[in-house]
C-alpha cells in the first residue's frame, strides 16, 4: 500500500512539473470583460512572462499556445479580500492584541480548497487570521500558484502589509466570555485599540528619539509594538471584522483620534445603516452577498448591503470567507442583481476591481489592461448567469485549473497513512468562519460547536 | 370559547408584528395572458383563475367575477411554487443562540418529537424566504438516531397547523462510516467502532419497534389499547407497517450501501437523504427504487480527492441513472437559495427543465401530495408565483406571489431595510 501511495505521489509531482510551465497564451476571438474599459467583443488578449502584453484584434500567434475563445467571456481573475482557504492556522486566541503573529508563516501549499477556488475562477485571496482578538494577527495576500510546493511561492510578492482587527461578538465571546478577562462589552472592545495606539505611540516616539539619540535608552524590543506603529505610520491596511453600526462608527473615531485613515470594514453586515458614514471617511467595505441570522449581530441584515453601500460610493466587495462559497464568487456577485438591480460592471467590480482596491494591488491586478498582471478566467456563459461555467483559470500567464485536463483527483500531497481520503459529511455551516483554532469552555450552542469550539 | 377568542385578539396583532410585512390579500384573482410553465403538462399560453386556496381554472380568455383582481401578466412567466426537500425553517432563528433553536432534542431516540409542534409561523426567515417564488418546505428536526418526524409546510399561515401542507415523515440519520464536518478528528478506528455501536443501537431499537407493532396490532385487533404505552415505540408502528415514509439520511457510498440492504430487511418504505455519493450507486438506487432528496447542491466535495464540482453534478447524473431526484438546500435562514441550488444542478448536468421538477413535482410526488401541489394543474392549491424571466436566473424578478389562494407581498426584513436605509433620511 504504502509503496504504492510514493510511486503514486512521484507520479503526481512529474506531471504536475509538466502542467504548469510558462509559456505564452493567446486568449483568441472571446468577448473580454475589462472591467475598467467596457466590454471588447471578439478580441484578443496575449499573456507574456506572467503579464497581458496586448488586446486587440487578430493578433501575430507566433510561438504562444493558442485557446480559443470563442463564445465565451473573458475576466480578469476573481480575487477574494476574505477568506482562510491554503493555510493550516487562523487565530491566535490567547491575547484580545497579537498584532507580532503573522498568517504568512502557516501557508499550505497542498490545501485542495486552493485548486476548487482555481476551479471557481479565483486567482488571489486574502488568507486572513481570524477574528477572536481585537488586534489579530497579519494577513497574507496570496497567489493561487496551484502546483507550487513551497508555501513562499504564494505570496503575492509586493503585496502592501495588512491585518486583521475584530469588533463585536467574536472577541466578547472569546476573552469576556470564554476566560472572564477583558473585552467583555463593545466598550471594552474600544479601549484594547485606545490603549495599544496610546501605547505603539509612545514607543514610536521613545524608539525614534533613542535612534537620533536624544534619550540614552530607548524601549525594549516588541514585535507588536512595531507592527501597532507601523499601522499608526500608514503602512498597515486595516481590515476589520465588524458587523454593527455602532462598533463601526467607533472605530472609525479612535482611527481619526490617532490620525489612521486606511481601513477596509469586513462583512459589515450593517454597513448598509451607515453608507454616508463610511463614505465619507473613506472607508471601504467587504461583504456577504446574503449570509445573516447565523448569530444575533446580523440578525438586522439586508441582502441588499453591497448594493446599497455601492450605490453610496463606498468601495465594496463582496468575500467567500468559506472555502465552499469562494468557489462561486461570480454567483455571490450577481445576487446583487437580484437584491440591488447593480449593473454588470458594478456587480463583476466586486469581485475584481474592488477587492483589488481593499488590498492595495491595483495597480496589478482587477481589470484587464495591458502590463497588468496575467491573471484571467474565461467563462462559458456570461459569469452573472446562474449558467457561467469557468472554463481555464490562468494566475501570472500560467494555466492552474483547465475544465478539460481536471482528472478529478488534483490532491498534490497524499496522506501516506491515510487508508483512503476522509469522508466529511457536511461541509460547513453558513457563517463566518474567524473563529477557527478557538477553544471555547463548554455549553455554546451545539450548531456552532463544530466551527467555533475545535 | 370565549377563551379562544381572547387568545386569537391577543394573537393576532403580535403575529402581524412578527411577521413585519404588509397583510396578504383575498382573492379570488385572475392572471391574464401569462406563459404558464405548467411542470407538468409544458407551457401554455393563456390565463389561471384562484378562487379561494385552488387552481380554479386554466384556459383563455377566462371570464372574471366583480370581486375578482385581474393580474396582467402579459410578457411574465407563471410557475408553480418551488419545495425545498429539506430544511430547518421554522425551527431555528438565530443559529448561534441555542434557545432559538428546536430541531435537536435530548437523545438517540426521539421519534415523537414533531416538527409542526415546533414551526414558528412568524419566523423571519419565512418571509424572505418565500419571495424567491419558495412556497413549500419540509421543515426537519436533527440529531441523534431518530430525531423526529418531518413536516411539510407552506410558508403562509398564523398557526403551525394552517401551514401544514399534507406530509409528515420520520428521520432516521442513518449511522456514518464517515467524518462528521472537518473538525471531527476521530481516529479511523473510533469511526469504525462508533458506527458499529450505533448501527447495534438502531437494530436493538428496530426490534423493538417491531415487536411493539405487533404487540399493538394484536391488542387493536381485540379492540384493546397495549398495557404498556410507550411514546416513541407507538410513534414508530406507521413506520414499521411501512404505512409512514422514512426519510434516511446517508450520503457516503458503503454506508447507502449499507441502507439500501437495512430498508430491504425491514420493507421500509424509504427516501434517501443528502446521498453525497449517490451518484457513485445510482443503479442500487434505481433496483430498489429509491427515491431520493438531494443537496445542498452548492456544498462542498465530500473528500479531497473528489473532482471539484462533484456535489453540483451528483443530482444530475442519479437523474440520468432513472432515480427520483429532489432537492433540499438543509439551510434555515437562506431556503431562499434553493432556486441556485437548482440552477447549479441544471448546469452541471441536470437540465433546466429537470431541475425545475425536482424542485416542484419530484418534491410532491415524494412527499405524496402531487395532487395537490408542485405542478399548475386545476384544481390544485394554489401555490405559484409570477416573474419577469427564467426564475434561476439572478436578474430576474419575482413580481406577484401566492400561497394556498392568498397574495403574498413581496416584502421580508431584507426588502424592508433597504427601503428603510437606502437615501436615508436625514443622510450624513
Amino acid at each position: 500500500m504504502k509503496r504504492v501511495t510514493y510511486i503514486y505521489i512521484g507520479l503526481l509531482l512529474l506531471t504536475m512539473q509538466g502542467l504548469y510551465g510558462q509559456k505564452d497564451i493567446l486568449i483568441k476571438n472571446g468577448t473580454l470583460i475589462t472591467i475598467t474599459d467596457g466590454i471588447k467583443e471578439n478580441t484578443d488578449i496575449l499573456l507574456r512572462n506572467g503579464k497581458i502584453s496586448a488586446m486587440g484584434e487578430d493578433l501575430a500567434e507566433g510561438n504562444a499556445e493558442v485557446i480559443d475563445a470563442e463564445g465565451l467571456f473573458v475576466m480578469p481573475g476573481i480575487i477574494d479580500a476574505h477568506s482562510h482557504i491554503g493555510i493550516d492556522a487562523v487565530n491566535e486566541p490567547t491575547n484580545p492584541v497579537t498584532a507580532e503573529v503573522f498568517v504568512g508563516d502557516a501557508i499550505d501549499p497542498y490545501d485542495i480548497a486552493l485548486y476548487r477556488a482555481l476551479a471557481g475562477g479565483v486567482t488571489i485571496s486574502h488568507a486572513m487570521h481570524g477574528s477572536a482578538n481585537a488586534i489579530g494577527g497579519q494577513c497574507e495576500t496570496i497567489k493561487h500558484r496551484w502546483g507550487e510546493w513551497d508555501p513562499e511561492a504564494f505570496k503575492m510578492e509586493g503585496a502592501p502589509r495588512t491585518i486583521k482587527f475584530a469588533l463585536g461578538e467574536n472577541p466578547m465571546r472569546v476573552h469576556g466570555e470564554g476566560k472572564n478577562v477583558a473585552p467583555r462589552t463593545r466598550m471594552g472592545i474600544e479601549q484594547e485599540f485606545r490603549r495599544s495606539f496610546a501605547a505603539a505611540k509612545k514607543y514610536r516616539t521613545d524608539r525614534n528619539a533613542f535612534a537620533s539619540g536624544k534619550i540614552k535608552k530607548g524601549p525594549d524590543y516588541s514585535y507588536r509594538l512595531e507592527t501597532l506603529a507601523d499601522i499608526l505610520d500608514g503602512d498597515i491596511l486595516i481590515h476589520c471584522h465588524s458587523y454593527r453600526a455602532d462598533e463601526i462608527l467607533m472605530l472609525m473615531d479612535v482611527l481619526s483620534d490617532f490620525g489612521v485613515n486606511k481601513i477596509c470594514f469586513q462583512h459589515v453586515n450593517e454597513g448598509f445603516k451607515i453608507a454616508p458614514e463610511l463614505a465619507e471617511f473613506g472607508a471601504m467595505a467587504s461583504v456577504f452577498s446574503d449570509w445573516w441570522a447565523y448569530k444575533f449581530e446580523v440578525y438586522y441584515s439586508t441582502a441588499y448591503n453591497a448594493a446599497i453601500l455601492t450605490k453610496n460610493g463606498v468601495v465594496t466587495s463582496i468575500n467567500s470567507d468559506d472555502a465552499g462559497l469562494i468557489r462561486h464568487l461570480y454567483h455571490e456577485a450577481a445576487k446583487t442583481q437580484r437584491y440591488g438591480e447593480l449593473t454588470d460592471n458594478e456587480a463583476l467590480r466586486l469581485i475584481t476591481m474592488n477587492p483589488a482596491i481593499q488590498l492595495g494591488i491595483e495597480d496589478r491586478v482587477g481589470s484587464l489592461e495591458v502590463g497588468k498582471d496575467a491573471d484571467i478566467v474565461i467563462f462559458e456563459n456570461h459569469p452573472l448567469s446562474i449558467y457561467a461555467t469557468p472554463q481555464t483559470t490562468i494566475v501570472d500567464g500560467i494555466v492552474r485549473f483547465d475544465i478539460n485536463a481536471d482528472n478529478n483527483d488534483m490532491r498534490m500531497f497524499i496522506d501516506a497513512e491515510e487508508a483512503l481520503p476522509a469522508f466529511y459529511e457536511t461541509s460547513e455551516e453558513h457563517e463566518d468562519k474567524c473563529m477557527q483554532g478557538v477553544h471555547l469552555h463548554e455549553g455554546h450552542s451545539h450548531t456552532h460547536s463544530h466551527n467555533h469550539s475545535h | 370559547m370565549r377563551y379562544i377568542l381572547y387568545i386569537t385578539m391577543f394573537l393576532i396583532p403580535f403575529s402581524m408584528n412578527g411577521q413585519m410585512v404588509a397583510k396578504a390579500k383575498k382573492g379570488p384573482f385572475l392572471l391574464k395572458n401569462g406563459s404558464i410553465h405548467t411542470i407538468t403538462n409544458g407551457v401554455i399560453a393563456g390565463d389561471i383563475l384562484i378562487e379561494g386556496d385552488r387552481i380554479k381554472q386554466i384556459g383563455q380568455d377566462l371570464a372574471a367575477s366583480e370581486e375578482t383582481t385581474i393580474i396582467d401578466c402579459e410578457g411574465k412567466r407563471i410557475y408553480p411554487g418551488m419545495i425545498d426537500g429539506g430544511t430547518k425553517l421554522g425551527l431555528g432563528e438565530i443559529s448561534s443562540i441555542s434557545l432559538t433553536q428546536d430541531a435537536d432534542e435530548m437523545g438517540d431516540f426521539t421519534p415523537h418529537m414533531e416538527a409542526l409542534t415546533a414551526i414558528n409561523p412568524n419566523s423571519v426567515n419565512i418571509p424572505v424566504t418565500r419571495t424567491n417564488g419558495v412556497t413549500t418546505v419540509l421543515a426537519k428536526p436533527s440529531g441523534g438516531l431518530f430525531p423526529g418526524r418531518a413536516a411539510l409546510i407552506d410558508l403562509f399561515g398564523y398557526t403551525p397547523e394552517s401551514m401544514y401542507s399534507g406530509f409528515k415523515g420520520q428521520i432516521l440519520n442513518f449511522p456514518s462510516t464517515g467524518r462528521k464536518h472537518r473538525w471531527d478528528k476521530r481516529s479511523e478506528d473510533e469511526i469504525k467502532k462508533d458506527a458499529e455501536k450505533a448501527m447495534k443501537k438502531l437494530n436493538g431499537f428496530w426490534k423493538k419497534c417491531e415487536t411493539y407493532t405487533k404487540m399493538d396490532s394484536a391488542a387493536n385487533a381485540t379492540g384493546k389499547q397495549i398495557d404498556d404505552y410507550n411514546p416513541q415505540l407507538s410513534t414508530m408502528t406507521d413506520v414499521v407497517n411501512g404505512e409512514e415514509k422514512l426519510l434516511i439520511r446517508v450520503n457516503k457510498k458503503e454506508d447507502i450501501l449499507a441502507a439500501i440492504s437495512f430498508v430491504n430487511a425491514h420493507q421500509i418504505n424509504a427516501v434517501f437523504v443528502g446521498v453525497i455519493d449517490g451518484w457513485r450507486v445510482a443503479d442500487s438506487l434505481v433496483k430498489y427504487d429509491i427515491p431520493v432528496i438531494t443537496g445542498p447542491i452548492l456544498a462542498l466535495p465530500s473528500r479531497s480527492s473528489d473532482r471539484y464540482d462533484a456535489p453540483y453534478a451528483n443530482a444530475g447524473k442519479m437523474m440520468k441513472a432513472g432515480v427520483l431526484v429532489a432537492i433540499q438546500t438543509n439551510e434555515t435562514e437562506n431556503v431562499r437559495n434553493l432556486p441556485f441550488n437548482a440552477a447549479f444542478a441544471a448546469n452541471y448536468g441536470m437540465g433546466i427543465d429537470e431541475a425545475m421538477a425536482a424542485i416542484t413535482i419530484n418534491a410532491a410526488t415524494i412527499f405524496g401530495v402531487e395532487n395537490e401541489i408542485g405542478s399548475i394543474e386545476e384544481g390544485k392549491r394554489a401555490n405559484l408565483y409570477i416573474a419577469d424571466g427564467d426564475p434561476f436566473e439572478m436578474k430576474t424578478r419575482i413580481s406577484e406571489l401566492f400561497i394556498g389562494g392568498y397574495q403574498i407581498p413581496i416584502e421580508n426584513r431584507h426588502t424592508l431595510l433597504h427601503d428603510e436605509f437606502m437615501d436615508r433620511f436625514p443622510g450624513k
